[in-house]
């Protein structure tokens, strides 16, 4: 019972944050409410015995995306996006399409069957950093290399595009 | 113990609140931000299937995707800059640099 | 402790060639800063070399075939055969960008590295034997090639083709993600061989298992520039660097094939009976819009990107018939389009020189009279793409077609063959305007040996693959066998 209080909770914030995410005019109206949805997402995670992962997503999801975002949005000039319309000319066709593909989703996940639906409490250390780690540098040791290299190229891109002209 | 059809719901919902916010908004940034919304909705997904699975492999996911959506904001965002430096805007009706 | 060791260098000794691309990559990061600006065309030829090394490796390898990492890389033929191709397309690639960058006053080692990390990326992806690994390959690929779109920073084009390829590939990857995870919480794994047992046994009318399989087809289409998931392709293909469309209509789009192969003739196999419904509809859109937009097209580079989405519509023809045969036909296809449309954009960024740019399609008039090879060039890779013989671009369309034939979808290879013989039309255009027009003043092509280099090359490969394709469709049904 308590348990479902407690999702019940999250995911209203949750729901809540996310259209707000995707309506507000003012950029860093959005992005703050972005925030309060990583914190809810990292709590979430941690119902589901991710603690690690609900670290990550608090590091780096709130601590280092969101506040690239929030220097970007800061170029902007607020004054005048909040004059300008929020949304694009074909918006109503969009937003039409859009709630068509949500009621299709909606639909088949609600019809579909997942055959694991026995819920069940996970084994005590199943999901430790350490398990994690161990399956990281044996099963998954090719995609976590790349996933470096992924990051330098971020890192490569990122200064090549974003730096002053006056260096060419 | 909440049953598993609530999160795959949960996620299910804001998943389509990110394709929602990203067809309709003109603001190249708030574009961006409904990726990652359905981004995160995915993350739900996975890590309470990996729960419920019993089985870390959703959770090694969740990790790549976060690594991977970190180097993909911080390449936009690098590009948005130069885009705004060009023109000033970051709305999608001012890329009309290609007609045809 | 030494088994352990000795099972990591068994390890090592499968992945390699990707660890030999990766190294290089990095190295020329690291010369970029001891090379002067005047000779970065060393970094070049030393990634070319680096990915000749690379294709040894992988030829060497090519007996061998195994499962790496717990089922997470796969060595097979499968992934050797689409491996070459990537080669082909980087290395070709590369040599088509040596003079082009000289020319745009680009003069940035970074250029080389991240082509040779999104060569990784693609060889990553067709060796994929799990969902993860599939994904960050994926993405290896698909960051490097935003950055290389928007390359020219201070170019307005350059900029709106990487920003709107950047939101709508990231669009694209969240869908993707999203059939990856309600597979996972359907099958209870990412392993495509774990999936496909699976499925054996599953109740394949599931609507979860529908809605994970379309939005997997959607965000492949949205890679390989299927209709309706193209519209990003013209913009992005006209503003990006000249040598950077040509990489990115050959490289990627090779390797979206391979992964729907993959992942749609293997691990999915059982849901065959619906994909094939899907890939059908898709491959008739495709082909129909990609030629009938790009017959009023007047710039060249815009054209070749409708004639991508047209020939990616050939390809799916092949997807949509199953089966090896389809399967052969697809890989024969993809291996072949890499080699033509990179010669067509060769010939392109020959035209392109300081102060003009080249591209639009009346820039071409008398070629013919005061460039005889350049024009002759073209004319063959022209041909090609329309799929007249001897040319490998017929030999391409005749096995698409004759799958699709075999696999009872008849009226695909008609609509097929219709849609090849309007494309003639503009394919046709650009020979007429070239030898029947007169010039319009004085012509003088920025050639180059590295430019020289890759046509041949390319003319090569397009008219010995025309001529006697038998070698190349054994080794493609040869390849093929190990997986289905």
């Amino acid at each position: 019972m308590i348990n479902k209080a407690i999702f019940i909770y999250f995911a209203a914030v949750i729901l809540l944050s996310a259209v707000l995410v995707i309506t507000r005019k003012n950029p860093i109206h959005s992005v703050l409410f972005m925030l309060l949805l990583f914190f809810h997402i990292a709590g979430v995670f941690v119902v589901l015995n991710a603690e690690f992962l609900a670290a990550v997503q608090l590091i780096v999801y709130a601590g280092a995306i969101l506040i690239l975002y929030l220097f970007v949005v800061m170029l902007l000039n607020v004054e005048t996006e909040s004059k300008a319309s929020r949304a694009n000319r074909y918006w109503p066709w969009a937003a039409g399409f859009g709630l068509l593909v949500a009621a299709e989703i909606a639909l088949l996940v609600a019809r579909g069957t997942f055959p694991l639906d026995t819920a069940q409490p996970m084994r005590l250390g199943a999901s430790g950093v350490k398990e994690l780690g161990i399956v990281l540098y044996t099963r998954y040791l090719v995609p976590f290399e790349i996933a470096s290299i992924i990051l330098l190229v971020g890192l490569v891109g990122a200064v090549m595009l974003a730096k002053k002209r006056s260096s060419e | 113990m909440v049953p598993l059809n609530w999160y795959i719901g949960l996620s299910a919902v804001i998943f389509s609140l990110g394709i929602i916010g990203f067809l309709i908004r003109r603001n190249i940034l708030i574009m961006l931000m409904s990726v990652e919304l359905m981004l995160n909705a995915v993350n739900i997904c996975l890590v309470a299937c990996s729960h419920y699975l019993q089985d870390l492999r959703g959770q090694v996911l969740v990790v790549f995707i976060i690594t991977v959506a970190a180097a993909e904001a911080a390449i936009g965002l690098a590009i948005l800059v130069s885009l705004f430096r060009n023109k000033a805007t970051v709305h999608t009706d001012a890329l009309t640099e290609m007609k045809g | 402790m030494s088994t352990l060791f000795q099972e990591l260098l068994k390890y090592i000794g499968a992945i390699y060639p990707e660890v030999i691309v990766v190294t290089v990559g990095l190295t020329v990061l690291i010369f970029d800063f001891f090379v002067d600006k005047e000779r970065k065309a060393f970094l070049g030829w030393y990634s070319l070399a680096g990915i000749i090394i690379a294709a040894v490796a992988t030829y060497k390898l090519m007996g061998t075939s195994g499962v790496f990492f717990g089922g997470a890389f796969l060595l097979d033929p499968f992934s050797t055969f689409f491996k070459f191709a990537f080669y082909a397309a980087c290395g070709l690639g590369i040599l088509v960008s040596i003079n082009y960058l000289k020319i745009e006053d680009i003069h940035r080692g970074e250029y080389y590295a991240l082509m040779l990390f999104a060569t990784t990326g693609m060889m990553l992806m067709a060796s994929a034997g799990d969902l993860i690994t599939l994904y960050l390959g994926l993405e290896l690929m698909a960051l490097s090639i935003y950055i290389l779109a928007g390359f020219m920073r201070s170019d307005n084009r350059s900029n709106e083709a990487a920003i709107k390829y950047l939101v709508l590939g990231a669009f694209s990857s969240g869908i993707m993600l999203y059939g990856m995870s309600l597979l996972y919480g359907l099958s209870g794994t990412t392993n495509l061989m774990g999936i496909l047992a699976f499925l054996r046994g599953a109740d394949l009318a599931n609507p979860v298992l529908f809605l994970a399989m379309v939005m997997l087809v959607v965000s492949f289409g949205f890679k390989v520039g299927a209709v309706p998931f193209h519209m990003w392709v013209p913009d992005v293909y006209e503003g990006a660097p000249t040598s950077v469309t040509a990489f990115m209509s050959a490289g990627p789009k090779v390797a979206g094939f391979a992964v729907l192969l993959r992942v749609f003739l293997y691990a999915l196999a059982p849901l065959h009976g619906q994909s094939t419904v899907i890939f059908s509809i898709l491959a008739v859109l495709t082909m129909a819009l990609g030629n009938i937009m790009a017959l009023s097209q007047t710039n060249i580079k815009r054209m070749l990107a409708y004639s991508s989405i047209a020939h990616a519509g050939y390809a799916l023809v092949g997807l949509a018939s199953g089966g090896p045969d389809g399967a052969a036909s697809v890989m024969l296809y993809v291996f072949i389009y890499a080699f033509m449309n990179m010669g067509a954009f060769g010939v392109v960024i020959m035209l392109r020189k300081a102060g003009a740019r080249g591209e639009e399609i009346t820039d071409y008039a008398g070629l013919g009279k005061t460039n005889k090879m350049a024009a002759f060039l073209m004319l063959i890779f022209m041909f090609s793409l329309t799929g007249i013989p001897p040319t490998a671009g017929f030999i391409g369309k005749f096995y698409i077609f004759k799958s699709a034939v075999e696999a009872n979808l008849i009226w695909l290879a008609v609509a097929g063959v219709i849609f090849s013989s309007i494309s003639a039309y503009f394919y046709l255009r650009v020979i007429m305007v070239m030898y029947m027009h007169d010039p319009k003043g004085e012509f003088k092509l920025a050639t180059a040996p590295s430019l020289a280099l890759a046509l041949a090359i390319s003319v090569a490969a397009v008219l010995y693959i025309g001529v006697l394709p038998a070698d190349l469709l054994n080794f493609a049904k040869a390849s093929i066998a190990g997986i289905m």
